[in-house]
């Protein structure tokens, strides 16, 4: 981080593709505050009408797992096959199951 | 503790595997150095890439032509934002990665260093420096950091129009008058060599290449990178009526490829160097605009903090 205190600090931005959609995270940028940042994500990701929405994060607030963490958190659900629809052996003939 | 060498194991594990790294993950320095180097030297090259369009902006020989010039610009200025933010993500901050650029730490890629004299020199610059950037760009969308490879996603969607859009302001003008016919040949003239120069030197001697493949920040390598653009140039110019520069510019029949002539590298090292025809003016116009925006800088923070003050307040 910089201490320079007039740097602006690190916003990532959301977009709204469509209607009806989710937000998805297209990138970051700085801005001196949220509504500059929206300003800017306005101009630099959605030139070509990729958005109907924005949302933006000061980065800073994000909280992410560590990939350390990757085995413990996410290895629990590789033996609960059980929790797929193909894992049921459906008897022959049945319909719309 | 794991040691160092387990985890460059691992490491290269992930990259055979062809799994993208990402920011948190564990690398080595020197494939983090390898890329803070490469990702921003082409951020810098996005932002003072728009120095030599930006000369023709106010003389666009019509309304159509200046609407596309302005948004050609305005996406090299998103791409140089998008390629700044991958480039932080690997602990470097913005301010400092600007600082090289302003400093002449930092490079940025030799073709902007070239004058645009004429406005055929536009068409140029979209058709071979955007088309010779696509090559590289495309190849990069595979590259091994995740937030590289998704920036360079985004750039390749919208640079293709940039390519068009110069091979149709040559294409216009090699069917004009006499006169803008020799205005697009010399165009051609003048850019195709710096443009093949643009790939970098050659396989044997570029200094991060061997590096670059084995850990899939580059995937095919300059030489490689050179030949596909010159095969498909070739024919783009016959189309338009257009003779290539180089007397020993030949199709091979067995490799399947063109045989070209010998490529420059004093002029290459020369301008690299910071001897160019305009390297003196780049730096200039980018100093000038960063010092001049300081007070806006620091106006929006001042701004900013007002705000967020009386909100507290209120």
């Amino acid at each position: 981080m910089s201490d320079n205190p007039n740097n602006w600090p690190l916003w990532e931005v959301f977009i709204q593709s469509k209607r009806g959609l989710e937000h998805k995270h297209v990138g970051s940028l700085h801005a001196a505050d949220a509504e500059m940042a929206i300003e800017n994500a306005r101009d630099v990701y959605t030139r070509r009408q990729e958005g109907n929405s924005i949302w933006v994060v000061e980065a800073e607030h994000i909280h992410a797992s560590r990939p350390e963490d990757a085995e413990s958190l996410f290895d629990p659900a590789d033996d609960k096959v059980y929790r797929h629809p193909t894992f049921y052996t459906m008897p022959e003939g049945a319909k719309y199951i | 503790m794991t040691e160092v060498k387990d985890l460059e194991a691992l490491f290269q594990a992930k990259i055979d595997a062809e799994q993208k790294i990402e920011p948190k993950d564990w690398m080595p320095e020197k494939y983090r150095k390898n890329l803070v180097r490469q990702v921003s030297q082409h951020a810098h090259s996005e932002v003072v890439g728009m120095l030599p369009e930006g000369n023709w902006i106010t003389r666009a020989p019509n309304l159509r032509r200046k609407a596309i010039l302005l948004a050609k610009v305005q996406d090299e200025a998103g791409h140089g934002l998008y390629l700044y933010s991958a480039c932080e993500t690997l602990g470097v901050t913005r301010e400092s990665t600007i600082d090289d650029l302003l400093s002449g730490k930092a490079k940025y890629s030799s073709i902007f260093n070239y004058p645009t004299l004429t406005w055929a020199d536009i068409g140029a610059i979209g058709w071979l420096v955007d088309g010779a950037a696509i090559m590289n760009q495309v190849m990069l969308t595979r590259t091994s950091y995740g937030p590289y490879a998704r920036a360079m996603v985004r750039i390749c969607k919208e640079e293709s129009f940039h390519q068009r859009q110069g091979y149709e302001i040559i294409a216009v003008l090699s069917k004009g008058t006499p006169e803008q016919k020799d205005m697009a040949q010399d165009a051609l003239n003048r850019w195709w060599w710096p443009s093949l120069m643009m790939f970098g030197p050659h396989d044997g001697e570029s200094a991060h290449t061997a590096e670059s493949m084995k850990w899939k920040i580059k995937r095919e390598s300059n030489d490689e990178l050179r030949q596909k653009f010159i095969d498909r140039t070739v024919q783009q110019a016959e189309v338009i009526g257009l003779k290539v520069p180089d007397p020993d510019l030949k199709w091979n029949e067995e490799r399947g490829h063109y045989d070209h002539g010998e490529i420059d590298w004093k002029e290459f090292w020369n301008v690299v160097e910071g001897n160019g025809p305009c390297n003196h003016e780049r730096m200039k116009a980018r100093i000038a605009a960063h010092e001049n925006g300081r007070w806006v800088r620091e106006a929006a923070v001042a701004y900013a903090s007002k705000k967020a003050r009386k909100k507290q307040a209120a």
